[in-house]
């Protein structure tokens, strides 16, 4: 999108019903991401000046690598944050979020469908 | 997607940090509790109530919270009120910075480059985006958000609304009006 097809966008979007006051998140993942960041703020594991810092950071790259940063991509932005912030924070290592990201793709993969998708506990894995 | 917000999600619930039921109600809340009808509610009283306006000039947080609105990240707030000399639009320069405790959460549009950056370099164009022609003798004011401080637009009363009760004015109040990228409706009009 350009810089000169705000109007159009709008007109896009109302059509879509993405406008609207209830269009909070597109999908269930948005909201857990939203949810979390939002959650470990107020259990005080980061200011939300050290928030709103790392969140434009994400977006300053993402504009960077190509992404079109046109509201639609915003979610994308939130989780690489929190991702990283996290990881700043020490409450979770890159590797065990990659190894528990595999660990949930192998679980989505192996279960039936329309069965609900679960991980073993931690100890069991 | 999906897998890496479950990857977070498990680690975080494993060591403590986060509860999946608070998850939950925290989702809802922004879903379907929070949103523009509390900003509205806010322009509604300032409209009717001299002395309210006059508590949320002075200290626009704590006006805001005496109506039960509060936000959760100690962000202060502050009003910016139209006038017929000036139109007042905001807008967060960095990333997406907004009063979601009168507002809920942002519209996609509020959220994407094109609005960011010529909010600030044109904002009469975005307006006129917005359907929305200003008077030439209207000076636009923008405002940045940021982490610590958000703004709500006080939008004009409008002519027709003499009298209104405070519910029937706080139906005349749009999110839009209160980010300054639109006008309160006319009676009449009102969704």
């Amino acid at each position: 999108m350009s810089s000169c097809a705000l109007p159009s966008y709008i007109a896009e979007l109302r059509l879509q019903g993405l406008d609207g006051d209830q269009a909070v998140f597109t999908a269930p993942w948005e909201a857990q991401a939203f949810a979390m960041a939002v959650m470990l703020h107020e259990r005080g594991l980061f200011t939300w000046a050290e928030w709103a810092e790392a969140l434009s950071g994400e977006i300053r790259r993402a504009q960077r690598l190509g992404d079109p940063d046109n509201g639609r991509t915003y979610y994308r932005h939130w989780l690489n944050a929190l991702e990283k912030l996290i990881v700043a924070k020490g409450l979770a290592s890159t590797g065990m979020l990659s190894i528990l990201r595999d660990q949930w793709d192998v679980a989505a993969r192996e279960t039936p469908h329309g069965q609900p998708v679960t991980l073993r506990p931690a100890g069991q894995r | 997607m999906e897998l890496r917000v479950k990857a977070l999600e498990t680690i975080l619930v494993e060591k403590g940090y986060v509860d999946p039921a608070a998850l939950d109600v925290l989702i809802e809340t922004y879903e379907h509790r929070i949103g523009p009808k509390n900003g509205a509610r806010v322009v509604a009283r300032a409209w009717s109530d001299a002395d309210y306006l006059l508590r949320l000039r002075a200290d626009a947080t704590a006006a805001i919270a005496e109506l039960g609105y509060s936000g959760r990240q100690g962000e202060h707030m502050r009003i910016a009120e139209n006038t017929p000399e000036v139109h007042n639009l905001v807008v967060c320069t960095l990333c997406s910075c907004y009063p979601w405790s009168v507002l809920g959460l942002p519209p996609v549009w509020y959220k994407s480059a094109p609005y960011r950056s010529r909010a600030v370099i044109d904002p009469r164009g975005v307006l006129r985006d917005f359907g929305v022609e200003l008077p030439a003798g209207t000076k636009l004011r923008v405002w940045d958000s940021t982490a610590e401080l958000r703004y709500l637009v006080i939008p004009m009363r409008p002519a027709g609304s003499e009298g209104m009760d405070q519910d029937a004015l706080a139906a005349l109040v749009t999110r839009d009006s209160m980010i300054g990228a639109g006008l309160a409706l006319t009676p009449g009009k009102a969704a």
